[in-house]
Parts: structure tokens; sequence; C-alpha cells
């Protein structure tokens, strides 16, 4: 079915623009693209370069200078500097507004947590933990308060888990291709490993009243974020995080404690958490009613979505990045569905005519990011790249005007049509409506 | 001994449900929070009413809160500045075109007295004392044409105002 780029070689493809079969990635010679984003690695067709660079030094000066001494807590090489969230924030509040993870400069699924996103709405509030405490009160026998000190003794579970704002991708509802790196469109998800207390046992220590049946949660920063969850939630996997990737959870995402809400909008993920307070019906607050709401077609709105739904997107090569010349490239990209695993990502080179399977890197985990590599060989000519989710619900991402039909462009959330890049015959990566 | 193994029958099969705890291998520190110390930390506001404070205010107040409070950022008359615009939208929710302004989205008025009394404005959150909460909320509805200029609002009345798009929800991943 797939017409190969070049019927002289002989690689083994597997859909149309030059995608090659999944066992492209396994077989021995080929070899793909490992380090810099979109340099090919494999040059099939292509002359050796004209000038070879200087030679380099064989006996490089670190073979023969003691390094730098231990440092107490590590950071990234000097030489990743520009590795960056892009910060896009109100000039009259600069703690307002959100940063992106790069994820164009990324590999794997986990986010290191000083490039996990932010959505502050009045900045990063500096949170004494002996200060601190959380108060769970309302439809219970007995209001309760903990401190930090006692909920670090108490049994704890983690969820790999990725976490997404609700305000993801927002930018795919303009009408014109918005032009950016992929991590300032579509960063605002990150995946982490977060550990912490069952909501479910500090609930039951309290005692739950039979009238129950919604939470109001509120954090300690400025404004005192609210917002309303079902407690069938809260009671099934939600938990009082402490810790991200192995560490306390850092200012910006919460600390001392934040709600982590698996599979859910980021504005539920309440943190600075100090109150939990069980109710009958959900409080309406303004970012569950004015905000985090979307607006339908018929002029009515989409209210309590708090399932992010599959999606997925290619990482390299992605706007703004460059393919040097033809050849042997390593499609790389994450899929999640806040429904559970991913079941499968389709990969396609020609605008959607032809789709081929890509491969999913273990581990495969529910509502985790997921890793999905696919073979491509380049002709040079123009091609536009596509990657389509499907989870184990069966629920497949939609095409991007299959979700306009349906949702119109003025709901502003939950985006999650399927992503277009264009690759121009000189290289250049472009996001395009295709 | 024996009690580790207990421990270890009970969690095996738990574990694999995915229920990974049971609460009476829990230590129970939370410490009994009196009344009192819960109404203090208690800022819930139902859209029915519940948890609104004493107090009033007037249009004519609020205006003049607004003008020195909130229009440096949300530009005069609510029309939007540096922040979101707060009024001055006709046209339908139905027509793309639209806004979505307190007048014409929001489902309940109490939502916009809870949320100016914790967030705003945003340099001093918190600092309004409920008259001036309630006023600068009289002054956003009535810019808005939800109430008029008369209608002084209080706990009482600010739970009776209807927003005109009070059903316009519809409720995805809970009901
Ligand atoms: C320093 C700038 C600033 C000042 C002063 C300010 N606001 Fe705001 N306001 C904002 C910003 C920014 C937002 C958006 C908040 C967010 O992103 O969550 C906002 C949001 C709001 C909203 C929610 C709008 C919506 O549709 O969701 C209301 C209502 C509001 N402000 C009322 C007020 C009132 C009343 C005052 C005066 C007492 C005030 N603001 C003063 C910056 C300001």
């Amino acid at each position: 079915m797939a017409v190969p780029p070049d019927s002289n070689d002989e690689l083994e493809y597997a859909a149309g623009g030059g995608l090659l079969h999944r066992r492209a990635l396994l077989r021995q010679g080929l070899v793909l693209a490992t380090a810099a984003a979109a340099i090919p690695a494999a040059r099939a067709q292509s002359p050796p370069p004209a000038a070879l660079p200087a030679p380099l030094d064989p006996n490089p000066p670190t073979l023969t200078t003691p390094g730098a001494p231990f440092s107490a807590y590590g950071s990234p090489s000097s030489f990743e500097r520009r590795v960056l969230r892009a910060v896009g924030a109100n000039a009259d509040v600069p703690g307002n507004g959100v940063s992106w993870t790069p994820l164009e400069s990324l590999e794997g699924i986990i986010t290191p947590s000083g490039l996990h996103f932010e959505r502050h709405h009045n900045g990063v509030p500096t949170i004494d933990p002996k200060q601190h405490r959380l108060m769970i009160h309302g439809f219970v026998k007995q209001p309760l308060t903990f401190s930090l000190e006692s909920l670090l003794r108490y049994p704890m579970r983690s969820h790999l888990i990725f976490l997404e704002c609700g305000g993801n991708s927002n930018a795919g509802w303009h009408s014109e291709p918005i032009q950016r790196p992929v991590g300032s469109f579509h960063g605002m998800v990150s995946c982490s490993e977060w550990t912490g207390v069952p909501v479910s046992v500090l609930l039951d220590e309290a005692g739950v009243d039979a009238a129950a049946a919604w939470a109001v949660l509120e954090g300690a920063d400025a404004g005192a974020l609210n917002v309303s969850l079902p407690l069938a939630k809260l009671r099934d996997d939600c938990i009082v995080a402490l810790y991200q990737n192995g560490e306390r959870i850092r200012p910006e995402q919460g600390y001392p404690l934040r709600l982590i809400v698996p599979g859910w909008e980021g504005i539920v993920n309440i943190k600075w958490l100090r109150r939990l307070q069980l109710t009958s019906e959900p409080a309406m607050t303004r970012d569950e009613t004015a905000k985090y709401t979307e607006l339908q077609p018929g002029g009515k709105a989409r209210q309590f979505t708090y399932v992010m739904e599959a999606k997925s997107v290619i990482t390299t090569p992605s706007a703004m990045q460059r393919l040097k010349d033809p050849g042997i490239y390593e499609i790389r990209g994450l899929a999640w569905s806040g429904r559970g695993r991913v079941a499968r990502v389709d990969i396609s080179a020609d605008g959607g005519k032809t789709w081929a399977e890509a491969a999913l890197q273990d581990p495969v985990l529910p509502r985790c990011l997921t890793r999905f590599r696919a073979a491509w060989n380049w002709s040079g000519k123009p091609a536009v790249l596509k990657s389509r989710a499907t989870d184990e619900t069966g629920y497949v991402q939609p095409e991007r005007n299959v979700l306009v039909a349906e949702r119109g462009r003025r709901g502003y959330f939950h985006y999650n049509a399927i992503v277009s890049w264009g690759v121009a015959e000189d290289g250049e990566v472009s996001h395009v409506y295709a | 001994m024996r009690n580790a193994r207990r421990h270890l029958s009970v969690f095996l099969p738990l574990a694999f449900l995915g229920a990974a705890v049971v609460s009476a291998d829990t230590p129970k520190l939370g410490e009994p929070a009196a009344p009192e110390v819960v109404a203090k930390w208690n800022s819930t506001i139902f859209p029915d009413g519940r948890g609104l404070p004493e107090g009033k205010g007037t249009v004519t107040e609020g205006r003049a809160i607004y003008d020195k409070k909130c229009s440096n950022c949300h530009g005069p008359e609510g029309r939007g500045e540096t922040a979101e615009e707060l009024a001055g939208n006709d046209v339908p929710l139905s027509d793309p075109d639209t806004s979505q302004t307190i007048g014409s989205y929001w489902p309940y008025a109490t939502t916009l007295f809870d949320y100016t009394r914790r967030a705003m404005p945003m340099d001093a959150p918190g600092s309004l004392a409920p008259d001036e909460v309630y006023a600068v909320t009289a002054y956003l509805l009535q810019i808005n044409g939800v109430i008029t200029e008369a209608d002084e609002m209080n706990a009482a009345t600010l739970a009776k105002v209807r927003m005109p798009n009070r059903d316009g929800f519809t409720r995805i991943d809970a009901k």
C-alpha cells in the first residue's frame, strides 16, 4: 500500500511519505538519530559532506585536568542552560500566568521537576511547613487538622502520571496555526512521580457523613484558589502529595503539599492545599464556572469537564526545527490519556492519507506520558506529519476539523486534536492545519 | 513475626486491587478542630447564599471602590485592560463574536462575591471588608445589567439574584 520515496533503497515501508516499518527501529545497521533534535543519523542517499570539520583533539583536556568538586545539589550542564521553561505572564501581575515545559528539548517520559509547567493565578507563596495545616471539615464526624510532621508518618503511595492544564494547547482553537516551539504550544503537560497520603485514609479518619457527595478544596496561595470535586474521585485514587520525583515538592508545585487527581485537569490538583470541606454539592467557584468551562456553538457551556482526553504530539521533528537534509529520522513524541493507558499511536507522513503504527516505549502506564517512536525516511519533498493516539477505552484522538465542528472555537479549554507539522522542501518544520 | 505475617496477608490482595492502604493501619494523628476554629478557616460560599457574611453595599459605593482599586487593571466600567473585561457584552453566547462577561456568562452572583473577596484586587487579595465586597459586587452586577442602581447587596439580596446564564451549563464528568 505504501509508496517508497525511492524504490532503489532496501528499506521496509509501512505507510506513505516515507514511514518505515516499526521493525526498522530494532534492526541493526539502521542507526537512528539519538542526539541533537532533527539531525539525520543515517544518510542513506546523501553524498559525503564536501569539507570535513577540523579533527577533534584525541586527548581533550578533560583527560588530564582534575574535574570540578562535588556539588551538594546538582544542576544541568552549563551547555544546556538554554533548556528552560518559556514564561508568559501578566505585565501588571508578574505572578499571574503560565510557564511551559520545553517538550522539544526533552526525551523519555519524566519531566525534570524544575521544568514542570506552571499555572499560577497570583504567584508562588513561601510556606513554612511548620506553620502549615491541612484542615478536613464539613460533612464529617470530627473535623481534623493535620500537620506536615504527622502526614509524613502516614502510609503513602505513588502515582507516576501526567499533569495537564485544562488550557493546554488552546492556541489550537485559533483560526491560524500558531508558530511556536512545541513546548510553548503543548507544554502545559508534564510527568512526575507524585508520592503522598491517599485522601481516603484522611477522610476515613475524620469519618465521612452519608450526605457528603462533593468536596471544596482550597490552596494557601494569594487568592486562596478554590474548586469543587466529587467525593467519589477523591476516595478513588487522589493523594495529598508531599514528594515529586523523590524530593519534597517544589514551591511552584505546591510545597509543602498539593492534591493530586490522576487524569484530571490541572486546576483541580490544588497546590499549597490547606482545606478540604466535604459538602453535598459544588460551591460553584469562579474556576469551575467563569473559567475551566467550555462555551459550545449552541451557547451552552460544558462544565466539570475534568478528564483530560487522549492526546498525542510529535516532539521531534516539530515546529521551528529544521531537517538538515533528506534521510532517515526517528519521529518521536508523547501520548497520554486521562482515562488510562495509551493503546496505540499511529503516525502519518502524508497528511493523514496513510498511517503506520508507532512503537510505544516501555513503560506504558495508565494516565502517564507514553513515549512513541517511528522511523521515517524523508525524501526531501514536502510532507505533513501527524500522530494519533488511541487509549485503552477505544477513544481515538480527533482530527482538528472534527473537534472544531463539534465544539466550535470558543471553548478555550480541553483542546486535544491531532497536531500537524508541515515539512517544507528546505527542511523547515512549521505548524499547519491539514 | 506473627504481626508481620498478618500484615502481609492483609496487604497483598488489597494492593493487587489498587487500594494499597487499610485505614485500620494508619497512625491517626489528625488533631480535632474546634467549631470556632473551623468557622475562622471556612470561607466557602454556596450558590444559595450559605456562607455569605454580614454586611451590605450599594452600587454608588461600589463604583467609587471600583474606580480606585480595580479600574487600573480591568479598565473603566469593566471594559478590560491588562486584566480581562468584566462587563459590556450584548452579543448572545450562541454567536461566535460573543464574549464571556459576568452578565453574559456567570451562572451565580455568589461566585462574584466569593472570588472578589478572596482574590481581588490582585495586588492586595483579601484586603476588602465585607461591606466593600458587597458594594463592588453590586456595582459589577449593575454595569452588567443584572440589578438596578437602587439595589443594595447583602446576604439576603445577593443570594436571590438570578444570573441571566443560570441554566447555561451542562455537567460532563460529575453530576
Ligand atoms: C493588579 C491588577 C488587578 C487589579 C487591581 C484587580 N484585578 Fe481583577 N483580575 C486581574 C487578573 C490578572 C485577573 C485574571 C485572574 C486569573 O488569571 O486567574 C482578574 C480577574 C478578575 C475577575 C474574574 C473575571 C473572570 O471572568 O473570570 C473579577 C470578577 C475581578 N478580577 C474583579 C476585580 C475587582 C472587583 C477588583 C477591585 C476590587 C479587581 N478585580 C482588581 C487583575 C486585577
